[in-house]
């Protein structure tokens, strides 16, 4: 394995589509704090990647991306350890059991098909609850107020409640918020979420996330950043296990990764200034529209149309570029704004 | 690789997600130095001064 090599045997034209495209994936999971992930495995399947090249990079993306993002939740305070660990091993037998479906199907000839169609039904099922939820005005993803609330202040929802009470099957753990849960359930969850990572390279946070809130009744905080903690470990043996197979590339993860990281720091400094639930209505119909694209790919390679590929490709990353600038627009709209009424009040 | 498998050591594919760990941390600490450096002038530049943009 030649690593200088594989980033430079990638085309400068590829480096930069790379970097650019990190660039906005970061936008969106700096502000949306989940997400990031989602469109990076297809576009590699659509720009004919094999399948496990395309899962193993996506994977390794989102560990280089889970280890920033944890530096800084760890920084806040925001990170259960204990929890972290105890998904660790459900997490990381759900990722292997994914990753060996990948491999079984792909010798079956059948791989890139199959994930294509789970990210299909994955892209559209999210993408439609969060338009949804948008539309009532319940937001999705990230409440960016409530992260600045005390966890005594967090109110366990009632789902929770009812498994905390019913499932009590030992060892029983006292998590952070002082919760206390089966660690089964904990079991429960991690596998779970670790297979749909393992099956499609992805952190699996917009899953675990909700999972974590509602099964267990972490409070929001703790969730994102324990997600992320836990993102490190899964997410870097699954990197392991696909690397050792030739399923990651650096060629495509060190240029994805470089443009992700400072996207990521303008995305979450674009939370503290834009109100994200006008914006995530955009984020449901990118996630819609990635949902097209990726069916539109997976028709154009299976008749042999390349100019349908290439207008799933197109789809997929300018859904994505288009919602990345509606961020940076609203926040440079909202400071100038901010500013003139600053001006206005000191005259 | 089909089917279940045990993670074997193998040095070459832990250098790879070291130069990945790697990767992420400089970039963390090198994107932070520039965002305290860098980051007054931008703001300066996108909206004519900071002080109200906190």
């Amino acid at each position: 394995m030649n690593m200088l090599g594989s980033i430079l045997g990638t085309s400068p034209e590829l480096l930069a589509l790379f970097v650019v495209f990190g660039l906005v994936v970061g936008v969106l999971f700096g502000f949306f704090g989940m997400g990031g992930s989602f469109l990076v495995t297809p576009a590699l399947l659509m720009l004919d990647y094999p399948a496990t090249v395309a899962v193993g990079s996506g994977m390794a993306f989102v560990f280089g991306t889970a280890v920033i993002a944890t530096l800084k939740h760890h920084d806040l305070g925001q990170v259960d350890y204990k929890l972290g660990v105890i998904m660790i091993t459900g997490t990381t037998i759900g990722i292997e059991a994914g990753r060996a479906s990948v491999y079984y199907l792909e010798s079956l000839g059948l791989a890139g098909g199959v994930i294509s169609v789970a990210y299909v039904v994955l892209l559209g099922g999210v993408g439609a609850m969060v338009t949804r939820d948008a539309l009532r005005g319940d937001g999705g993803g990230i409440d960016h107020e409530s992260a600045d609330k005390a966890l005594s202040e967090y109110e366990i929802p009632a789902i929770a409640r009812t498994i905390q009470q019913t499932v009590r099957i030992p060892p029983m753990v006292t998590l952070r918020g002082d919760i206390r849960v089966s660690a089964w359930v904990i079991t429960a969850v991690a596998f779970t979420t670790g297979l749909l990572s393992g099956f499609l390279g992805v952190g699996g946070g917009f899953i675990r996330m909700p999972a974590m809130i509602y099964a267990i009744g972490v409070p929001v905080p703790v969730a994102v950043g324990t997600d992320l903690f836990e993102i490190v470990f899964s997410g870097g043996l699954g990197s392991y296990l696909y690397g050792q197979g030739g399923g990651v590339d650096l060629g495509i993860v060190v240029p994805l990764l470089f443009g992700s990281a400072l996207g990521a720091r303008i995305g979450s400094a674009a939370t503290a200034v834009v109100n994200a639930d006008g914006i995530k209505i955009y984020f449901g119909g990118m996630l819609l529209i990635g949902a097209i694209a990726v069916g539109v790919g997976e028709i154009g390679s299976y008749i042999g149309n390349p100019a349908l590929e290439l207008l799933g490709l197109v789809l997929v990353i300018g859904a994505a570029v288009v919602v990345a600038l509606a961020i940076l627009y609203t926040t440079i709209s909202s400071l100038r704004m901010t500013r003139r009424e600053g001006a206005a009040a000191a005259d | 690789m089909a089917g279940l498998a045990l993670p074997s050591w193998d040095p070459e594919t832990a250098l790879l997600i070291g130069v990945i760990l790697l990767e992420a941390i400089v970039l963390y600490v090198g994107y932070g130095g520039l965002e305290r450096l860098l980051g007054p002038r931008l703001m300066k530049l996108l909206v004519g001064g900071d002080e109200h943009a906190r």
